[in-house]
């Protein structure tokens, strides 16, 4: 595994719910990251944000790493829950939550 | 790239689903698909398999396609 795989899955796995998102959850630069952030604090969920605007080589490595050609990508659980728009519709049927809520998977 | 060739694309892509694209800034799009292919897949999955059709048009073409992907038992429950 290439050294920026190892760095992204040791973030994935040292954080619970982790949010790769362009700018920050205080200063989001980009609509669809924006509303990732709203809708994990409409969750009360606490989340790492990682801002790939500061890394190239991060932004390339995630998107071969999770398959994922956009951002913002959601981790919960080391795992790629999806962008915003799978995001706001999880939260909206209550399955983010639930989630969330679920003791982490050991 | 306009909707029209993007739905024509999906609609290949898919040919026993249902493929509806809006959007006329050619890079911002929402396509909705319904299709039997997503039985038993998560979202996550649903929209990778999109993706992939799409291939190397995500990277640079398709600035923002937001997507809204079906099985057609639940695109009824939807409705």
């Amino acid at each position: 595994m290439s050294d920026i795989h190892e760095a992204i899955r040791q973030t994935i796995e040292q954080n619970r719910v982790v949010l790769f998102m362009k700018g920050t959850k205080n200063f989001p630069q980009c609509g669809f990251s924006a509303r990732a952030v709203e809708v994990l604090k409409r969750c009360g969920a606490e989340f790492k944000d990682v801002n790939i605007l500061l890394d190239q080589e991060l932004r390339q490595g995630l998107k071969d790493f999770s398959s994922w050609p956009t951002f913002p990508q959601v981790f919960v659980d080391g795992k790629l829950v999806g962008g915003s728009d799978i995001l706001l519709e999880l939260f909206e049927a209550g399955d983010l939550q639930k989630m969330l809520e679920a003791p982490k998977a050991s | 790239m306009d909707r029209i060739e993007l739905g024509r694309l999906l609609t290949a892509a898919f040919p026993d689903g249902e493929v509806e694209v809006t959007g006329d800034d050619g890079v911002h799009f929402e396509a909705r698909i319904v299709t039997p292919a997503f039985a038993g897949k998560s979202l996550v999955e649903q929209h990778k398999l999109v993706y992939a059709a799409l291939g190397d048009l995500m990277k640079e073409t398709i600035h923002a396609l937001s997507l809204k992907t079906y099985t057609p038992e639940a695109w009824a429950r939807k409705r």
